[in-house]
Protein backbone atom coordinates (compact mmCIF):
# COMPACT_ATOMS: atom_id res chain seq x y z
CA UNK A 1 0.00 0.00 0.00
CA UNK A 2 1.24 3.38 -1.23
CA UNK A 3 -0.44 6.59 0.35
CA UNK A 4 -0.30 9.99 -0.30
CA UNK A 5 -1.18 13.14 1.28
CA UNK A 6 -1.88 16.23 -0.39
CA UNK A 7 -1.97 19.87 1.36
CA UNK A 8 -3.68 22.72 -1.01
CA UNK A 9 -5.98 25.75 -0.86
CA UNK A 10 -9.61 24.79 -2.03
CA UNK A 11 -9.76 25.89 -6.12
CA UNK A 12 -5.54 24.83 -6.43
CA UNK A 13 -6.90 21.35 -8.04
CA UNK A 14 -5.44 19.01 -5.49
CA UNK A 15 -8.95 16.76 -5.89
CA UNK A 16 -8.77 16.90 -9.52
CA UNK A 17 -4.78 16.21 -9.29
CA UNK A 18 -5.58 13.11 -7.12
CA UNK A 19 -8.19 11.76 -9.15
CA UNK A 20 -6.05 12.27 -12.51
CA UNK A 21 -3.16 10.21 -10.54
CA UNK A 22 -5.85 7.46 -9.22
CA UNK A 23 -6.83 7.23 -13.61
CA UNK A 24 -3.38 6.55 -14.92
CA UNK A 25 -2.06 4.17 -11.68
CA UNK A 26 -5.29 2.03 -12.26
CA UNK A 27 -4.40 1.90 -15.90
CA UNK A 28 -1.62 -0.21 -14.64
CA UNK A 29 -4.00 -2.82 -13.09
CA UNK A 30 -2.93 -1.24 -9.55
CA UNK A 31 -6.13 -0.75 -7.52
CA UNK A 32 -6.44 2.65 -6.35
CA UNK A 33 -8.64 5.32 -3.58
CA UNK A 34 -8.50 9.24 -4.20
CA UNK A 35 -10.75 10.97 -1.62
CA UNK A 36 -10.69 14.97 -0.11
CA UNK A 37 -11.18 15.92 3.34
CA UNK A 38 -13.46 19.60 1.89
CA UNK A 39 -17.19 20.49 2.17
CA UNK A 40 -18.55 23.63 2.14
CA UNK A 41 -14.57 25.39 2.01
CA UNK A 42 -14.36 28.12 0.11
CA UNK A 43 -11.76 28.63 -2.06
CA UNK A 44 -8.28 29.74 -0.53
CA UNK A 45 -9.29 27.54 2.48
CA UNK A 46 -6.28 24.83 3.19
CA UNK A 47 -7.79 21.90 2.69
CA UNK A 48 -6.56 18.17 2.19
CA UNK A 49 -6.67 15.42 -0.62
CA UNK A 50 -5.48 11.65 -0.49
CA UNK A 51 -4.50 8.57 -2.35
CA UNK A 52 -4.06 4.94 -1.77
CA UNK A 53 -2.68 2.51 -4.30
CA UNK A 54 -2.50 -1.08 -3.67
CA UNK A 55 -1.76 -4.24 -5.12
CA UNK A 56 -5.48 -5.44 -4.24
CA UNK A 57 -9.03 -3.79 -3.73
CA UNK A 58 -8.58 -0.86 -0.90
CA UNK A 59 -11.30 -1.45 1.41
CA UNK A 60 -9.80 0.53 4.39
CA UNK A 61 -12.40 4.05 4.50
CA UNK A 62 -10.83 5.71 7.22
CA UNK A 63 -9.25 9.19 6.52
CA UNK A 64 -5.92 8.91 8.91
CA UNK A 65 -2.96 7.98 7.30
CA UNK A 66 0.49 7.49 7.37
CA UNK A 67 1.56 8.92 4.15
CA UNK A 68 4.58 7.70 1.70
CA UNK A 69 4.53 10.75 -0.38
CA UNK A 70 3.21 14.55 1.72
CA UNK A 71 3.03 16.63 -1.79
CA UNK A 72 2.35 20.54 -1.20
CA UNK A 73 0.83 22.28 -3.74
CA UNK A 74 0.54 25.81 -1.66
CA UNK A 75 4.04 27.51 -0.97
CA UNK A 76 2.44 29.14 2.13
CA UNK A 77 0.81 25.67 3.67
CA UNK A 78 4.72 24.40 3.68
CA UNK A 79 5.09 26.68 6.65
CA UNK A 80 1.24 27.03 8.28
CA UNK A 81 -0.20 23.66 7.77
CA UNK A 82 1.00 20.67 9.89
CA UNK A 83 3.39 18.96 7.36
CA UNK A 84 4.52 16.54 9.04
CA UNK A 85 1.79 15.38 10.69
CA UNK A 86 1.86 11.52 11.08
CA UNK A 87 5.12 10.49 8.89
CA UNK A 88 7.57 7.65 8.83
CA UNK A 89 10.94 7.76 8.85
CA UNK A 90 10.46 6.74 4.89
CA UNK A 91 7.87 9.69 4.11
CA UNK A 92 8.96 11.59 1.28
CA UNK A 93 8.23 15.81 0.85
CA UNK A 94 7.74 17.29 -2.39
CA UNK A 95 6.87 21.15 -1.58
CA UNK A 96 5.94 23.57 -4.25
CA UNK A 97 8.66 26.51 -3.92
CA UNK A 98 10.02 29.56 -5.21
CA UNK A 99 13.07 29.06 -2.37
CA UNK A 100 16.03 27.03 -2.73
CA UNK A 101 15.70 23.57 -0.75
CA UNK A 102 18.33 25.13 1.97
CA UNK A 103 16.22 28.48 2.09
CA UNK A 104 12.95 26.57 2.40
CA UNK A 105 14.39 23.95 5.27
CA UNK A 106 15.44 27.05 7.51
CA UNK A 107 11.82 28.33 7.90
CA UNK A 108 10.19 24.58 7.85
CA UNK A 109 12.13 22.77 11.87
CA UNK A 110 10.03 20.07 11.43
CA UNK A 111 11.95 19.02 8.09
CA UNK A 112 15.20 18.88 10.37
CA UNK A 113 16.91 15.18 9.99
CA UNK A 114 14.96 14.99 6.70
CA UNK A 115 16.56 16.59 4.71
CA UNK A 116 17.10 13.64 1.94
CA UNK A 117 13.75 13.23 1.75
CA UNK A 118 12.73 16.66 0.96
CA UNK A 119 12.62 17.67 -2.49
CA UNK A 120 11.29 21.01 -4.03
CA UNK A 121 9.74 22.44 -7.22
CA UNK A 122 7.85 25.87 -8.15
CA UNK A 123 4.97 24.00 -9.35
CA UNK A 124 3.30 27.98 -9.14
CA UNK A 125 5.98 29.14 -12.16
CA UNK A 126 5.63 26.36 -13.74
CA UNK A 127 2.26 26.52 -13.99
CA UNK A 128 2.20 30.78 -15.17
CA UNK A 129 4.50 29.53 -17.82
CA UNK A 130 3.24 26.66 -18.95
CA UNK A 131 -0.89 27.11 -18.63
CA UNK A 132 -1.03 30.32 -17.91
CA UNK A 133 -2.31 30.48 -14.38
CA UNK A 134 -1.94 28.99 -11.19
CA UNK A 135 -3.02 25.37 -11.54
CA UNK A 136 -0.11 23.81 -9.57
CA UNK A 137 -1.63 20.38 -9.82
CA UNK A 138 -0.48 19.14 -12.95
CA UNK A 139 3.20 19.94 -12.59
CA UNK A 140 3.32 18.60 -9.09
CA UNK A 141 1.89 15.21 -10.73
CA UNK A 142 5.56 15.27 -12.54
CA UNK A 143 7.58 16.11 -10.00
CA UNK A 144 5.94 13.03 -7.94
CA UNK A 145 6.27 10.60 -11.08
CA UNK A 146 10.35 11.59 -10.62
CA UNK A 147 10.43 11.48 -6.87
CA UNK A 148 8.74 8.11 -7.06
CA UNK A 149 9.71 6.60 -9.77
CA UNK A 150 6.46 4.95 -10.65
CA UNK A 151 6.14 5.96 -13.66
CA UNK A 152 8.27 6.53 -17.07
CA UNK A 153 7.80 10.00 -18.09
CA UNK A 154 6.03 9.35 -21.69
CA UNK A 155 3.80 6.56 -20.17
CA UNK A 156 2.08 8.87 -17.96
CA UNK A 157 2.29 11.60 -20.30
CA UNK A 158 0.30 9.24 -22.40
CA UNK A 159 -1.82 8.20 -19.92
CA UNK A 160 -2.69 11.82 -18.91
CA UNK A 161 -3.53 12.51 -22.60
CA UNK A 162 -6.47 10.22 -22.32
CA UNK A 163 -7.71 11.56 -18.90
CA UNK A 164 -7.80 15.42 -20.15
CA UNK A 165 -9.07 14.27 -23.90
CA UNK A 166 -12.25 16.16 -23.11
CA UNK A 167 -10.46 19.32 -22.89
CA UNK A 168 -9.34 21.54 -25.90
CA UNK A 169 -5.75 20.33 -27.51
CA UNK A 170 -4.41 23.59 -26.39
CA UNK A 171 -4.81 23.01 -22.39
CA UNK A 172 -3.44 19.20 -22.85
CA UNK A 173 -0.30 20.31 -24.41
CA UNK A 174 -0.04 23.00 -21.74
CA UNK A 175 0.07 20.72 -19.06
CA UNK A 176 1.76 18.17 -20.57
CA UNK A 177 4.25 20.96 -20.57
CA UNK A 178 4.11 21.55 -17.19
CA UNK A 179 4.16 17.92 -15.80
CA UNK A 180 7.63 16.91 -17.95
CA UNK A 181 9.12 20.94 -16.65
CA UNK A 182 8.49 19.82 -13.23
CA UNK A 183 9.87 16.20 -13.88
CA UNK A 184 13.16 17.94 -15.12
CA UNK A 185 12.79 20.47 -12.28
CA UNK A 186 12.23 18.89 -8.96
CA UNK A 187 15.45 18.62 -7.35
CA UNK B 1 -31.68 9.31 -29.91
CA UNK B 2 -29.28 9.72 -27.25
CA UNK B 3 -25.62 9.85 -27.77
CA UNK B 4 -23.42 6.94 -26.73
CA UNK B 5 -21.25 7.62 -24.31
CA UNK B 6 -17.68 5.82 -24.03
CA UNK B 7 -16.87 3.94 -21.01
CA UNK B 8 -13.96 1.28 -19.99
CA UNK B 9 -13.43 -1.80 -18.17
CA UNK B 10 -12.07 -0.29 -15.73
CA UNK B 11 -12.87 3.47 -14.60
CA UNK B 12 -12.11 5.25 -11.22
CA UNK B 13 -15.47 7.09 -10.40
CA UNK B 14 -16.43 7.44 -7.10
CA UNK B 15 -20.03 7.12 -6.11
CA UNK B 16 -22.11 10.21 -7.37
CA UNK B 17 -20.59 9.60 -10.51
CA UNK B 18 -21.18 5.92 -10.57
CA UNK B 19 -24.50 6.42 -9.65
CA UNK B 20 -25.17 9.33 -12.08
CA UNK B 21 -23.98 7.10 -14.98
CA UNK B 22 -26.09 4.20 -13.73
CA UNK B 23 -28.91 6.60 -13.85
CA UNK B 24 -27.73 7.44 -17.63
CA UNK B 25 -27.61 3.52 -18.66
CA UNK B 26 -31.14 2.76 -17.37
CA UNK B 27 -32.51 5.56 -19.74
CA UNK B 28 -34.91 7.27 -16.56
CA UNK B 29 -37.29 9.21 -17.94
CA UNK B 30 -37.89 11.94 -15.73
CA UNK B 31 -35.03 13.13 -12.92
CA UNK B 32 -37.03 16.22 -11.07
CA UNK B 33 -34.02 17.51 -8.82
CA UNK B 34 -32.65 20.33 -6.71
CA UNK B 35 -28.82 19.99 -5.57
CA UNK B 36 -28.01 19.44 -2.33
CA UNK B 37 -24.08 18.21 -0.73
CA UNK B 38 -23.19 15.77 -0.64
CA UNK B 39 -25.13 14.43 -3.56
CA UNK B 40 -25.00 17.74 -5.89
CA UNK B 41 -22.62 15.98 -8.67
CA UNK B 42 -25.63 12.72 -9.45
CA UNK B 43 -27.59 15.35 -10.48
CA UNK B 44 -24.97 18.02 -12.11
CA UNK B 45 -23.61 14.97 -13.92
CA UNK B 46 -26.71 14.18 -14.79
CA UNK B 47 -28.07 17.67 -16.39
CA UNK B 48 -24.45 17.32 -17.91
CA UNK B 49 -25.43 14.14 -19.97
CA UNK B 50 -28.63 15.78 -20.80
CA UNK B 51 -27.30 18.91 -22.21
CA UNK B 52 -24.77 17.27 -24.31
CA UNK B 53 -27.05 14.54 -25.89
CA UNK B 54 -26.51 11.89 -23.91
CA UNK B 55 -29.74 11.21 -22.93
CA UNK B 56 -33.91 11.24 -23.88
CA UNK B 57 -35.34 11.87 -20.76
CA UNK B 58 -36.50 14.81 -19.18
CA UNK B 59 -34.70 16.67 -16.65
CA UNK B 60 -37.01 19.03 -14.08
CA UNK B 61 -35.11 21.67 -12.40
CA UNK B 62 -37.44 22.34 -9.61
CA UNK B 63 -37.79 24.67 -6.25
CA UNK B 64 -37.15 22.16 -3.72
CA UNK B 65 -36.78 18.92 -2.43
CA UNK B 66 -40.52 18.48 -1.81
CA UNK B 67 -41.39 19.83 -5.26
CA UNK B 68 -38.47 17.04 -6.90
CA UNK B 69 -39.62 14.15 -4.87
CA UNK B 70 -43.36 15.58 -5.64
CA UNK B 71 -42.26 15.98 -9.78
CA UNK B 72 -41.10 12.47 -9.21
CA UNK B 73 -44.23 11.32 -7.98
CA UNK B 74 -46.51 12.77 -10.93
CA UNK B 75 -44.12 11.60 -13.22
CA UNK B 76 -43.89 8.10 -11.88
CA UNK B 77 -47.93 8.00 -11.84
CA UNK B 78 -48.10 9.27 -15.43
CA UNK B 79 -46.38 6.23 -16.47
CA UNK B 80 -42.38 7.06 -16.93
CA UNK B 81 -39.47 5.27 -14.54
CA UNK B 82 -38.17 7.84 -12.30
CA UNK B 83 -35.05 8.90 -10.31
CA UNK B 84 -33.84 11.45 -8.40
CA UNK B 85 -31.04 12.62 -5.70
CA UNK B 86 -30.67 14.08 -2.48
CA UNK B 87 -28.83 14.32 1.18
CA UNK B 88 -29.93 15.42 4.91
CA UNK B 89 -32.02 18.83 4.74
CA UNK B 90 -33.17 17.71 1.34
CA UNK B 91 -34.11 14.45 2.20
CA UNK B 92 -36.14 15.79 5.72
CA UNK B 93 -37.75 17.66 3.28
CA UNK B 94 -38.65 14.96 1.05
CA UNK B 95 -40.16 13.32 3.51
CA UNK B 96 -44.08 13.98 3.41
CA UNK B 97 -43.59 12.97 -0.07
CA UNK B 98 -41.50 9.99 0.59
CA UNK B 99 -44.87 8.61 2.15
CA UNK B 100 -47.29 9.60 -0.60
CA UNK B 101 -44.87 8.04 -2.77
CA UNK B 102 -44.48 4.22 -1.50
CA UNK B 103 -48.30 4.89 -0.33
CA UNK B 104 -49.03 5.35 -4.20
CA UNK B 105 -46.75 2.30 -4.75
CA UNK B 106 -44.83 4.83 -7.69
CA UNK B 107 -41.62 2.28 -8.09
CA UNK B 108 -39.35 5.83 -7.93
CA UNK B 109 -35.45 5.23 -7.49
CA UNK B 110 -34.07 7.92 -4.58
CA UNK B 111 -30.22 7.65 -4.47
CA UNK B 112 -28.94 9.36 -0.97
CA UNK B 113 -25.56 10.48 -0.40
CA UNK B 114 -26.58 10.13 3.71
CA UNK B 115 -25.08 12.83 5.38
CA UNK B 116 -25.70 14.46 8.84
CA UNK B 117 -28.78 16.73 10.01
CA UNK B 118 -28.62 20.39 11.67
CA UNK B 119 -28.25 21.33 13.95
CA UNK B 120 -25.43 22.30 14.37
CA UNK B 121 -25.01 22.68 10.56
CA UNK B 122 -22.55 19.71 9.15
CA UNK B 123 -22.18 18.58 5.48
CA UNK B 124 -20.53 15.40 5.89
CA UNK B 125 -21.71 12.08 5.80
CA UNK B 126 -23.82 10.01 8.69
CA UNK B 127 -26.98 8.12 8.73
CA UNK B 128 -29.36 10.56 10.33
CA UNK B 129 -31.02 10.77 7.00
CA UNK B 130 -31.01 7.38 6.10
CA UNK B 131 -32.73 6.57 9.43
CA UNK B 132 -35.53 8.87 8.71
CA UNK B 133 -36.52 7.00 5.99
CA UNK B 134 -36.87 3.67 7.91
CA UNK B 135 -40.55 3.91 8.34
CA UNK B 136 -41.25 5.47 4.89
CA UNK B 137 -42.26 2.13 2.99
CA UNK B 138 -39.16 2.29 0.43
CA UNK B 139 -37.16 -0.28 0.04
CA UNK B 140 -33.97 1.07 1.53
CA UNK B 141 -30.58 -0.66 0.03
CA UNK B 142 -27.19 0.19 1.24
CA UNK B 143 -23.90 0.45 -0.65
CA UNK B 144 -20.26 0.24 1.08
CA UNK B 145 -17.96 1.47 -1.63
CA UNK B 146 -18.38 3.61 -4.99
CA UNK B 147 -19.09 0.58 -7.12
CA UNK B 148 -21.33 -0.87 -5.27
CA UNK B 149 -23.60 2.54 -5.31
CA UNK B 150 -23.52 1.80 -9.28
CA UNK B 151 -24.80 -1.90 -8.67
CA UNK B 152 -27.27 -1.03 -6.19
CA UNK B 153 -28.54 2.00 -8.56
CA UNK B 154 -29.43 -0.96 -11.10
CA UNK B 155 -30.36 -3.37 -9.26
CA UNK B 156 -33.04 -0.46 -7.94
CA UNK B 157 -34.75 -0.03 -10.62
CA UNK B 158 -35.30 -3.95 -11.12
CA UNK B 159 -36.68 -4.18 -7.58
CA UNK B 160 -38.81 -1.45 -7.16
CA UNK B 161 -40.32 -1.86 -11.02
CA UNK B 162 -40.75 -5.85 -10.25
CA UNK B 163 -44.63 -6.59 -10.66
CA UNK B 164 -45.02 -8.35 -7.72
CA UNK B 165 -43.36 -5.15 -5.43
CA UNK B 166 -43.85 -2.15 -7.23
CA UNK B 167 -42.57 -0.20 -4.27
CA UNK B 168 -40.24 2.97 -4.19
CA UNK B 169 -36.21 2.47 -3.84
CA UNK B 170 -33.67 4.40 -2.15
CA UNK B 171 -29.57 3.63 -2.77
CA UNK B 172 -27.91 4.63 -0.31
CA UNK B 173 -24.05 5.82 0.03
CA UNK B 174 -21.98 7.38 2.53
CA UNK B 175 -21.60 11.08 1.51
CA UNK B 176 -18.08 12.29 1.28
CA UNK B 177 -16.62 8.81 2.03
CA UNK B 178 -18.34 6.90 -0.89
CA UNK B 179 -20.05 9.55 -2.60
CA UNK B 180 -17.01 11.57 -2.94
CA UNK B 181 -13.71 9.02 -3.03
CA UNK B 182 -12.66 7.70 -6.50
CA UNK B 183 -11.98 3.71 -6.43
CA UNK B 184 -11.83 1.65 -9.52
CA UNK B 185 -15.36 0.83 -10.64
CA UNK B 186 -16.09 -1.65 -13.25
CA UNK B 187 -19.05 -0.45 -15.21
CA UNK B 188 -21.23 -2.83 -17.40
CA UNK B 189 -21.41 -1.54 -21.16
CA UNK B 190 -24.57 0.30 -21.73
CA UNK B 191 -26.19 -2.63 -23.56
CA UNK B 192 -25.79 -5.10 -20.87
CA UNK B 193 -26.92 -2.63 -17.91
CA UNK B 194 -30.11 -1.55 -20.16
CA UNK B 195 -30.50 -5.61 -20.95
CA UNK B 196 -30.61 -6.11 -17.04
CA UNK B 197 -32.93 -2.92 -16.10
CA UNK B 198 -35.06 -3.53 -18.82
CA UNK B 199 -37.71 -1.68 -20.07
CA UNK B 200 -40.44 0.29 -17.89
CA UNK B 201 -43.74 -1.96 -17.60
CA UNK B 202 -46.29 0.50 -16.77
CA UNK B 203 -48.99 -0.29 -13.91
CA UNK B 204 -52.09 1.65 -13.84
CA UNK B 205 -50.48 4.78 -15.67
CA UNK B 206 -52.41 8.09 -15.77
CA UNK B 207 -51.54 8.96 -19.38
CA UNK B 208 -54.06 5.76 -20.17
CA UNK B 209 -57.01 7.81 -21.13
CA UNK B 210 -58.61 4.63 -22.24
CA UNK B 211 -58.90 3.71 -18.72
CA UNK B 212 -58.57 6.49 -16.22
CA UNK B 213 -57.33 5.82 -12.79
CA UNK B 214 -57.03 7.97 -8.96
CA UNK B 215 -53.87 8.25 -7.40
CA UNK B 216 -53.55 9.79 -4.14
CA UNK B 217 -57.39 9.11 -2.90
CA UNK B 218 -58.25 9.44 1.06
CA UNK B 219 -59.41 6.98 2.68
CA UNK B 220 -60.36 6.75 6.99
CA UNK B 221 -60.70 4.26 8.86
CA UNK B 222 -62.65 2.38 6.55
CA UNK B 223 -59.38 0.87 4.70
CA UNK B 224 -56.37 3.22 4.98
CA UNK B 225 -55.62 0.30 7.85
CA UNK B 226 -55.93 -2.38 4.84
CA UNK B 227 -53.81 -0.51 2.79
CA UNK B 228 -51.03 -0.23 5.24
CA UNK B 229 -51.20 -3.31 5.65
CA UNK B 230 -50.85 -4.88 2.13
CA UNK B 231 -47.56 -2.46 1.69
CA UNK B 232 -45.85 -3.41 4.15
CA UNK B 233 -46.89 -7.20 3.27
CA UNK B 234 -45.71 -6.28 -0.36
CA UNK B 235 -42.34 -4.86 1.60
CA UNK B 236 -41.96 -8.03 3.27
CA UNK B 237 -42.58 -10.36 0.51
CA UNK B 238 -39.98 -8.13 -1.53
CA UNK B 239 -37.76 -10.32 0.06
CA UNK B 240 -37.33 -12.90 -1.91
CA UNK B 241 -37.58 -10.77 -5.55
CA UNK B 242 -34.55 -8.80 -3.85
CA UNK B 243 -32.92 -12.35 -3.65
CA UNK B 244 -33.25 -13.53 -7.01
CA UNK B 245 -32.45 -9.97 -8.53
CA UNK B 246 -29.10 -9.74 -6.64
CA UNK B 247 -28.41 -13.26 -7.82
CA UNK B 248 -29.52 -12.39 -11.58
CA UNK B 249 -26.66 -9.20 -11.11
CA UNK B 250 -24.14 -11.83 -9.72
CA UNK B 251 -24.51 -14.09 -12.78
CA UNK B 252 -24.17 -10.92 -15.08
CA UNK B 253 -21.12 -9.36 -13.05
CA UNK B 254 -19.66 -11.61 -10.96
CA UNK B 255 -20.61 -9.45 -8.15
CA UNK B 256 -23.29 -11.70 -5.98
CA UNK B 257 -24.98 -9.10 -3.47
CA UNK B 258 -26.91 -10.86 -0.15
CA UNK B 259 -29.87 -8.79 2.11
CA UNK B 260 -27.52 -9.28 4.79
CA UNK B 261 -23.58 -9.70 4.01
CA UNK B 262 -21.26 -11.51 6.04
CA UNK B 263 -17.75 -11.77 6.33
CA UNK B 264 -15.23 -13.81 8.07
CA UNK B 265 -18.56 -15.22 9.91
CA UNK B 266 -18.06 -19.33 9.70
CA UNK B 267 -16.65 -19.59 12.96
CA UNK B 268 -16.65 -16.25 14.08
CA UNK B 269 -16.47 -15.60 18.04
CA UNK B 270 -17.18 -11.83 18.02
CA UNK B 271 -18.72 -9.92 15.55
CA UNK B 272 -19.91 -5.92 14.64
CA UNK B 273 -22.72 -4.37 12.42
CA UNK B 274 -22.69 -2.12 11.00
CA UNK B 275 -24.08 -0.09 7.69
CA UNK B 276 -22.50 2.47 5.07
CA UNK B 277 -18.43 2.68 4.68
CA UNK B 278 -17.12 1.59 8.02
CA UNK B 279 -18.28 -2.02 7.04
CA UNK B 280 -15.28 -2.06 4.81
CA UNK B 281 -13.33 -0.51 7.05
CA UNK B 282 -14.27 -3.56 9.90
CA UNK B 283 -13.73 -5.83 7.18
CA UNK B 284 -10.05 -4.90 7.42
CA UNK B 285 -10.12 -4.83 11.34
CA UNK B 286 -11.22 -7.99 11.13
CA UNK B 287 -8.59 -9.76 8.92
CA UNK B 288 -6.05 -8.17 10.45
CA UNK B 289 -7.68 -9.26 13.95
CA UNK B 290 -7.72 -12.92 12.72
CA UNK B 291 -4.26 -12.69 11.75
CA UNK B 292 -3.28 -12.00 15.77
CA UNK B 293 -5.78 -14.93 16.49
CA UNK B 294 -8.71 -13.83 17.33
CA UNK B 295 -11.86 -15.09 15.68
CA UNK B 296 -13.62 -11.72 14.51
CA UNK B 297 -16.35 -11.39 11.93
CA UNK B 298 -18.85 -8.54 10.61
CA UNK B 299 -22.40 -8.44 9.70
CA UNK B 300 -23.54 -5.94 7.49
CA UNK B 301 -27.51 -5.22 6.43
CA UNK B 302 -27.12 -4.49 2.43
CA UNK B 303 -31.00 -3.73 2.62
CA UNK B 304 -31.61 -2.07 5.56
CA UNK B 305 -35.77 -1.66 4.46
CA UNK B 306 -37.29 -4.57 4.31
CA UNK B 307 -35.32 -5.17 7.16
CA UNK B 308 -34.16 -9.02 7.04
CA UNK B 309 -34.68 -10.06 10.54
CA UNK B 310 -34.67 -13.68 9.73
CA UNK B 311 -31.11 -13.52 7.77
CA UNK B 312 -29.48 -11.64 10.52
CA UNK B 313 -30.64 -13.77 13.05
CA UNK B 314 -29.20 -17.09 10.95
CA UNK B 315 -25.99 -14.74 10.36
CA UNK B 316 -25.26 -14.06 13.89
CA UNK B 317 -26.95 -17.19 15.76
CA UNK B 318 -23.82 -18.74 16.67
CA UNK B 319 -21.34 -15.60 17.74
CA UNK B 320 -20.95 -14.83 21.65
CA UNK B 321 -20.54 -11.22 21.19
CA UNK B 322 -22.01 -8.53 18.79
CA UNK B 323 -21.21 -4.64 18.97
CA UNK B 324 -23.91 -2.89 17.10
CA UNK B 325 -22.58 0.28 15.41
CA UNK B 326 -25.12 3.08 14.61
CA UNK B 327 -24.04 6.20 12.61
CA UNK B 328 -26.99 8.22 13.83
CA UNK B 329 -27.98 9.84 16.86
CA UNK B 330 -30.13 7.91 18.39
CA UNK B 331 -31.94 11.10 20.21
CA UNK B 332 -32.88 9.36 24.24
CA UNK B 333 -32.97 5.83 22.59
CA UNK B 334 -31.05 2.83 22.10
CA UNK B 335 -29.30 2.94 18.58
CA UNK B 336 -31.69 1.85 15.66
CA UNK B 337 -29.54 -0.77 14.43
CA UNK B 338 -29.13 -1.66 18.11
CA UNK B 339 -32.43 -2.35 18.76
CA UNK B 340 -33.74 -4.25 15.34
CA UNK B 341 -30.63 -6.76 15.70
CA UNK B 342 -31.25 -7.28 19.40
CA UNK B 343 -34.72 -8.04 18.63
CA UNK B 344 -33.66 -10.74 15.82
CA UNK B 345 -31.51 -12.12 18.18
CA UNK B 346 -33.87 -12.15 20.89
CA UNK B 347 -35.37 -15.28 19.17
CA UNK B 348 -32.51 -17.51 19.02
CA UNK B 349 -31.37 -19.98 21.55
CA UNK B 350 -28.05 -18.72 22.58
CA UNK B 351 -29.15 -15.03 22.82
CA UNK B 352 -25.61 -13.44 22.78
CA UNK B 353 -24.68 -10.88 23.81
CA UNK B 354 -24.93 -7.25 22.14
CA UNK B 355 -23.95 -3.69 22.99
CA UNK B 356 -24.49 -1.10 21.15
CA UNK B 357 -21.82 2.38 19.59
CA UNK B 358 -22.69 5.29 18.26
CA UNK B 359 -20.27 6.50 16.28
CA UNK B 360 -19.06 8.67 13.64
CA UNK B 361 -21.65 11.47 13.69
CA UNK B 362 -21.57 14.73 11.34
CA UNK B 363 -18.46 12.66 9.45
CA UNK B 364 -15.89 11.80 12.47
CA UNK B 365 -13.27 9.74 11.48
CA UNK B 366 -14.25 5.82 11.89
CA UNK B 367 -10.26 4.28 12.00
CA UNK B 368 -9.49 0.27 11.67
CA UNK B 369 -7.60 0.87 15.45
CA UNK B 370 -11.05 1.91 16.52
CA UNK B 371 -12.60 -0.91 14.90
CA UNK B 372 -10.08 -3.32 16.76
CA UNK B 373 -10.67 -1.80 20.03
CA UNK B 374 -14.86 -2.03 19.69
CA UNK B 375 -13.80 -5.97 18.51
CA UNK B 376 -11.27 -6.58 20.90
CA UNK B 377 -13.90 -5.66 23.67
CA UNK B 378 -16.40 -7.79 22.72
CA UNK B 379 -13.63 -10.52 23.04
CA UNK B 380 -13.01 -9.17 26.90
CA UNK B 381 -16.84 -9.34 27.40
CA UNK B 382 -16.89 -13.35 25.86
CA UNK B 383 -13.82 -14.22 28.05
CA UNK B 384 -15.56 -12.46 31.24
CA UNK B 385 -18.73 -14.44 30.84
CA UNK B 386 -21.01 -11.20 30.70
CA UNK B 387 -20.88 -7.08 29.55
CA UNK B 388 -18.20 -5.58 30.99
CA UNK B 389 -19.18 -1.95 29.67
CA UNK B 390 -22.60 0.26 29.29
CA UNK B 391 -24.68 -1.39 27.04
CA UNK B 392 -24.49 1.92 24.84
CA UNK B 393 -21.32 3.88 24.54
CA UNK B 394 -20.14 6.57 22.13
CA UNK B 395 -17.34 5.59 19.77
CA UNK B 396 -15.03 8.82 18.95
CA UNK B 397 -16.02 11.27 21.23
CA UNK B 398 -13.97 13.87 22.19
CA UNK B 399 -14.02 14.54 26.08
CA UNK B 400 -14.96 12.45 29.09
CA UNK B 401 -16.41 9.09 28.08
CA UNK B 402 -20.03 8.17 27.28
CA UNK B 403 -22.19 5.25 28.07
CA UNK B 404 -25.53 4.24 29.24
CA UNK B 405 -26.65 1.28 31.70
CA UNK B 406 -25.78 -2.02 32.85
CA UNK B 407 -26.53 -5.69 32.17
CA UNK B 408 -28.70 -7.04 34.50
CA UNK B 409 -27.77 -10.93 33.06
CA UNK B 410 -24.77 -12.35 35.23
Amino acid sequence: MVEIRWHSRAGQGAVTGAKGLGDVVSTTGKEVQAFALYGSAKRGAAMRAYNRIDDKKIINHEKFMLPDYVLVIDPALAFTDNITENDKPSTHYIITTHLSKEELMKGIPALLGKEDRVFVVDCMQISLDTIGRVVPNAPMLGAFIKVSGMFELDYFLESMKRVLSKFPQKIIDSNMDAISRAYNEVK
Amino acid sequence: MAEKYEIKETEVWDGNYAISQALRQAQVDVVAAYPITPSTPIVENYGNYVANGYIDGEFVMVESEHAAMSGCVGAAAAGGRVATATSSQGFALMVEVLYQASGMRLPIVLTVANRALASPLNVRGDHSDMYLGRDSGWIQLDAFNAEEAYDMTLCAFRIGEHLNVRLPVMVHQDGFLTSHTAQNIHPLSDEEAYGFVGDYKCVDEMLDFTRPVTYGAQTEEDWHFEHKAKQHKALMDSRTIIDEIFAEYGNLTGRTYKRVESYLMEDAEVAIVALGSSVETCRLAAEELRAEGVKAGVVAPRCFRPFPFDAVREALKDVKAIACLDRSSPGGAMGALFNEVSAALYSTQARPMVTNFIYGLGGRDFSVKEAKRIFMEQKAHVDAGHITTPIQQFSGLRGPKLGFFETKRS
